[in-house]
């Protein structure tokens, strides 16, 4: 019976991420901005510092977000995310299918990516802030998000980080 | 004869038709070989549980009982290449999501379908070879492999339907479906179960 048990947490937990990820976008405003926790998976096939781009590859598909402070949601300027995908250029675990870009004055970063394509299941993208690789001072988080459907092309997501 | 012949048209067009409608996916254009052969290599899979639990018993029309079974053997063996080829391809194409899924820590609750259905068909074939070793009595041997079978069956298509992949949807509730009645009538039919509910009342 004890073997068990772990299945049934990553089911839960699986089922949770899976629907808590639309809730990234709209923090709750009640008690302030809520740190946003590591997903599961995030960080399969990162590439610690990988370089800043204008754009991965021929572009057409747009990755945007913003990163704010856990508590009072104040935007970070400057801070460093990297973003990787399986797309129609590329597995994840390509060098070139990861690129990393940083936000601007008011928190906000967007990334021209080639088309994300459904791998391992689903249409998902991947996300860092590596706190080995900013000077922000947080702590590091990976996300894992999963597109509404593998039509779509654009995706959106939200950081709220805890200072470190 | 023609009940033969329909029944074996439409053994074949369950397993063709859902390959052959996966080889149309325009998702094949983004992926390198391997990633394409593990993916098929999971369909053919899906496909050989329909047919399995229909040898064991010798429902299929003009293939009597003991070359029924050896066959079943054999497709059973395949079965187990194929999983076999789908993890392992899916490893060299992204090993740490193959790690996360063996240790039961995938974001994704289809992997956990998918290895919990991988080790229910294990232990049903380790059993099929220890049987005679182990003089494994037969009531006990036929209720446990019937009822591995019945989990990998179960637990392999809520993997497959879980997953968004190359498969076609139609194609796959409509094998999907087939696998899952094909095995349950066996099942039922097997009288397997009848020493366990007798025991217990």
């Amino acid at each position: 019976m004890t073997s068990l048990k772990p299945n049934r947490r990553a089911l839960i937990a699986g089922a949770a991420v899976t629907f808590a990820a639309p809730a990234l976008i709209r923090p709750a405003r009640a008690e302030g901005f809520a740190p946003t926790p590591t997903m599961r998976g995030g960080a399969n096939n990162y590439r610690p510092g990988a370089a800043l781009t204008d754009r991965i590859g021929g572009g057409g598909f747009l990755m945007t977000g913003s990163v704010r402070r856990a508590g009072d949601g104040a935007p970070i300027d400057g801070a460093r995310i990297q973003m990787w995908a399986h797309t129609t250029e590329g597995h994840e675990r390509d060098p070139e299918s990861h690129g990393a870009t940083l936000t601007n004055a008011d928190g906000y970063f967007e990334m021209d990516m080639p088309q994300i394509v459904p791998a391992f299941g689903q249409p998902h993208g991947h996300l860092a802030y590596d706190a080995e690789f900013d000077d922000n001072g947080f702590e590091t988080v990976f996300l894992r998000p999963i597109m509404g459907s593998a039509s779509d092309t654009t995706l959106h997501v939200d950081f709220v980080l805890v200072p470190a | 004869m023609i009940r033969a012949a329909l029944t074996w048209a439409l053994l074949a067009a369950a397993i063709v038709v859902p390959t052959a409608l996966a080889a149309t996916s325009p998702y094949l254009a983004y992926r390198e070989p391997i990633y394409i052969a593990s993916g098929f290599a999971g369909i053919v899979a899906l496909a050989l549980m329909l047919a399995q639990p229909l040898l064991a018993v010798g429902k299929l029309p003009g293939l009597p009982m003991p070359a029924s079974r050896r066959v079943h053997r054999w497709v059973g063996a395949a079965l187990i290449a194929g999983v076999l080829v789908h993890v392992g391809g899916l490893w060299i194409t992204s090993p740490p999501d193959v790690i996360d899924a063996l240790l039961f820590v995938s974001p994704t609750p289809f992997s956990l379908w998918g290895v919990i259905a991988m080790w229910t068909l294990f232990a049903a074939a380790a059993l099929a070879a220890l049987r005679k070793r182990l003089r494994i009595p037969p009531r006990i041997w036929r209720i446990a492999h019937t009822a591995l079978a019945v989990v990998t069956v179960a637990e392999g298509v809520a993997h497959a339907l879980l997953v968004e992949g190359t498969m076609e949807w139609w194609s796959k509730v409509a094998l999907s479906a087939l696998t899952v009645i094909a095995m349950l009538k066996v099942a039922l039919d097997l009288r397997a179960w009848a020493g366990l509910t007798a025991r217990s009342r």
